[in-house]
């Protein structure tokens, strides 16, 4: 579906889309949509551009909050660390920028940049990096493509920033996060710098209406519609694996990681089990000990009754749930996606597999 | 009465009355100090809730020796049906310590219109609060305060709420802006301090704050209300308030605090339940002729809910009860769709409700109803006439039932937070329906008295104290860290009226803070106790 200008009133299917793709991490973007709205209202509405259509050397500058949700639900954003690090990212390149991307369209962070382009004035980008959560900056197709993730900036709502020339987008990752604890755990980054023209031919583009749209169906499934449920299915190309209930939650953390693993037992009576491996985000599902879904695919839970997309922090035992394996953006397959983000990169000795089609 | 330790020792036996307001009827229950109900009695809510409270009292006190009355006890919905019928709130000024952070969503964002303009009439984001580590966002604008409290009162604000990021940790600036405004104001001027109405989550806990603000003067009229209505009886005893976690408030904090007893009902109700089938780990179901909700009780208390609870539309992060509901009653409408087109039965989720003494087919209605299947499978008696049941069809009978069956093992295995097999406490007018045998569940049990669940659980509420914060087990090892937040709670608990030596932990909580290393984790401890 086209959409060419982003008013408060597409902000509730955002929001739940940026929820399932989240993919159970991502942090709750209920704090991102008021931001959001509050600066719609504020500001007016927000241009949506495509990559292709701006000049091909136009600079794109991103911004998104870094840091833990946890914080972020006490310190919530003021809007204007994202300008400063986007202004600082600027000044430092000595280059306006025509237009603001979404680094992550999936959780919290899909929205947040739309306020951002509100308060600029500019539009955003119909394109993003992800199209669903991953932990760190250097898990996105502009990796795989060999963009640098730097020089990047990280700035706070007093005034304070840095900016990093880095080596390697994994050496911008570990750089960024400890200047984040030092500027108290909920910040804006600004990082790869692109032109259109790079985000055009390398980028996930059309990722921000997928989003949307992602959201206005399975809003049409909460509703009941009829339908809905297997219109949402193909049109996202994913694949029912399983229906269940939780009967085992093991939760540990170790260095920011919040590890999980989830058993589900068929709801049908049948004594197939399904296991789900968490960090953060869903990574793996197995059904009775194959492995059926694996990063970067998308593992979704969705509530059996509510279709609400289920977090990690909110599962408990006897939830009962529809686990669902959507297709990542197809930017993904190329050389290096499963040293970047495949199950070897979370430290499984695992195979990735396809989808069934 | 048996001999109870007091009388064995020499001392004068202590009784407290418990009392329960609910929307359809007042319940007055006494008992003694091991907990055995002495008299109950169940009279009709008033308009005017004190007038069902003192009538509640006179009946209750029949036979009762007055002066052995220690403590009186309230649960009362009267600030929660202020609030959803946004009546005799107060104005009140909104000011959050935060800035330069929280600029991005301004305070009452998503509170639905009508409440937003009812209460909230000025607000401000100043410089001042807290960094999860405990340094300073930005020192405390004193000046900003002094030019609110001005603002607040050209505005015609009868209170401030003030709220302040990570005052749940640490709660400097929100005690030196209560200072500062009892300055420019007097002392008398009310305002309400975020840390000590919610936890973690600003904007949650800044709406409760305004809630409790607004709730000021509802909570004097109650206190006032309930005070006549003891000194009309001439009982002396002390008065307290219920709150939603099954602990009690003072008279005195209730007035200071009445956003706590938001919603103190059902908590009341499973506990008491829980207490007289003398459990302490057990799924409550109660079933009325509309809806059944189920609940869990974990060492005696309702398990806390984790999503956000909305509050006449305004979203809290307040200590509720995690419950379920379901279409699931008495009164719940039966449908054969068998012999038509449709191939299944269809059972609710409409209900004819109340009228099910009425309007069922067993009472001599024309609506098929639950309360019929269940008569007719022998679940139920003493309710309406078998006869009139005519040929039900015994196919029906046992689809109806097969389905409400499995309505109750999925809300009994959705509340329960293991495997292990537990309790189920089945109450209700409708409780008939649950079957004796429910999968998962150890046994049904059915206590006697449940009609009184309510006040019972006023009567038998404990004091308690809370601790939420973020802690670093880098810097401190996890268990120095544990030992701190319990200490803390424990010393809570002890300054709202618990014996010292009686104190327990009940809850120790710890949520790891994600995507940032540190071992930064936030732990949440709560300890109880029974009154000194």
């Amino acid at each position: 579906m086209a959409m060419d200008i982003l008013t408060t009133d597409d902000i509730e299917a955002i929001c739940l889309g940026a929820t399932l793709l989240g993919t159970g991490g991502g942090g709750d973007p209920y704090i991102a949509k008021l931001v959001a709205h509050q600066a719609l209202e504020t500001y007016g509405p927000v241009k949506v551009v495509e990559a292709a259509d701006l000049e091909p050397d136009a600079l794109v500058l991103t911004t998104a909050i870094i840091g833990a949700p946890t914080v972020i639900l006490e310190k919530i954003p003021a809007g204007t660390e994202f300008v400063a690090g986007v202004r600082a990212l600027s000044k430092y390149l000595g280059k306006a920028p025509a237009a603001i991307m979404i680094i992550e369209v999936g959780g919290l962070n899909t929205l947040l940049p739309i306020a951002t382009a509100a308060e600029m004035g500019l539009p955003v980008v119909n394109a993003d990096s992800m199209r669903r959560a991953f932990p760190q900056i250097e898990m996105t197709v502009f990796t795989l493509a060999g963009l640098p993730a730097g020089p990047l900036t990280v700035a706070d709502e007093k005034g304070n920033q840095c900016v990093f020339e880095t080596t390697t987008n994994q050496v911008a990752e570990s750089l960024a996060r400890a200047a984040v604890i030092k500027l108290g755990l909920a910040n804006a980054i600004s990082c790869y710098p692109l032109t259109a023209g790079q985000i055009a031919e390398h980028g996930i583009t059309g990722s921000l209406t997928y989003c949307a749209e992602m959201g206005r169906m399975l809003q049409a499934v909460k509703d009941g519609h009829e339908g809905a449920w297997e219109h949402f299915l193909s049109e996202s190309g994913s694949h029912q694996f399983f229906t269940g209930k939780v009967v085992d939650l093991d939760r540990r953390t170790t260095d920011g990681f919040a590890r999980s693993t989830l058993i589900l037992e068929d709801l049908e009576g049948s004594s197939a089990t399904m296991r789900i491996e968490v960090q953060n985000e869903n990574l793996l599902a197995f059904l009775d000990g194959e492995p059926v879904i694996t990063t970067p695919n998308l593992i979704c839970l969705l509530d059996c009754e509510t279709f609400d997309p289920i977090t990690t922090e909110s599962i408990a035992y006897g939830n009962r749930v529809v686990v669902i394996g959507m297709p990542c953006a197809p930017q993904w397959h190329r050389e290096g996606m499963l040293d970047l983000v495949g199950p070897k990169a979370f430290g499984y000795d695992i195979d990735f597999v396809e989808l069934p089609s | 009465m048996s001999e109870s330790p007091a009388t064995r020792s020499g001392s004068r036996p202590e009784l407290r009355v418990g009392i329960d307001v609910g929307g359809t009827n007042t319940d007055a229950v006494i008992i003694d100090s091991s907990g055995a109900v002495i008299t109950a009695v169940k009279v009709v809510t008033t308009p005017e809730p004190i007038d069902g409270i003192r009538e509640a009292l006179g009946r209750v006190l029949t036979d009762v020796d007055k002066s052995l009355i220690a403590k009186a006890m309230l649960g009362t919905t009267h600030p929660t049906n202020a609030i959803i019928q946004r009546r005799d709130l107060d104005q009140v000024g909104v000011l959050r310590l935060a800035a330069p952070s929280s600029l991005g969503v301004r305070p009452g964002a998503a509170w639905p219109g009508d409440i937003r303009d009812t209460v909230i009439a000025a607000s401000a984001i100043i410089e001042g609060g807290n960094e999860y580590d405990g340094s300073e966002i930005a020192p405390l604008d004193t000046d900003a305060v002094r030019r609110f409290a001005a603002q607040a009162v050209s505005a015609g604000c009868s209170a401030i709420a003030v709220s302040a990021a990570f005052s749940p940790a640490v709660s400097d600036h929100e005690n030196r802006a209560r200072e500062i405004l009892a300055e420019e104001l007097g002392a008398g001027f009310s305002v309400s301090l975020s840390h000590q109405v919610g936890s973690l989550g600003l904007l949650e806990r800044e709406n409760a704050t305004i809630l409790n603000a607004a709730l000021l003067s509802v909570a004097s009229s109650v206190v006032d209300g309930f005070g006549q209505a003891l000194a009309a009886h001439d009982l002396t005893a002390d008065a307290y308030l219920t709150q939603n976690d099954g602990t009690l408030l003072t008279a005195a904090e209730a007035r200071r605090f009445p956003v706590l007893t938001l919603g103190s009902g059902p908590t009341n109700s499973m506990r008491g339940a829980c207490a007289l089938a003398g459990v302490n780990d057990a799924v409550v179901i109660d079933v009325g002729g509309t809806s059944a909700d189920a609940g869990i009780l974990v060492d005696g208390f309702p398990r806390e809910s984790t999503a956000a609870v909305e509050v006449g539309g305004v979203r809290t992060n307040f200590r509720m009860p995690d419950l379920i509901s379901m279409g699931l009653g008495g009164g719940t409408v039966v449908r054969d769709a068998r012999g038509g087109n449709g191939t299944t039965l269809a059972v609710g989720p409409d209900s004819v409700g109340y009228a099910v003494a009425t309007e069922s087919r067993c009472t001599g209605g024309d609506t098929l109803t639950l309360s019929d299947v269940s008569l007719a499978a022998g679940r139920l008696d003493n309710f309406g006439d078998k006869s009139l049941l005519g040929d039900l069809d015994s196919g029906l009978v046992s689809d109806a039932l097969a389905w409400v069956d499995e309505q109750v093992s999925i809300m009994s295995d959705r509340m329960k937070s293991s495997r292990a097999e537990i309790p189920l406490l089945a109450v209700g007018g409708g409780a008939h329906l649950i079957a004796q045998q429910v999968p998962g569940i150890s046994e049904v049990l059915r206590p006697e008295n449940f009609s009184v669940a309510n006040a019972y659980g006023a009567c038998i509420a404990e004091a308690s104290g809370t601790v939420d914060r973020v802690y670093s087990y880098d810097r401190t090892s996890r268990e120095e860290c544990l030992d701190d937040a319990r200490e803390l709670a424990v010393n809570a608990a002890v300054r709202s009226g618990a014996h010292p030596d009686g104190v327990r932990i009940t809850t120790v909580t710890e949520v790891p803070m994600t995507y940032v290393p540190g071992g930064g984790c936030r732990v949440m401890v709560k300890a109880v106790g029974p009154l000194v």
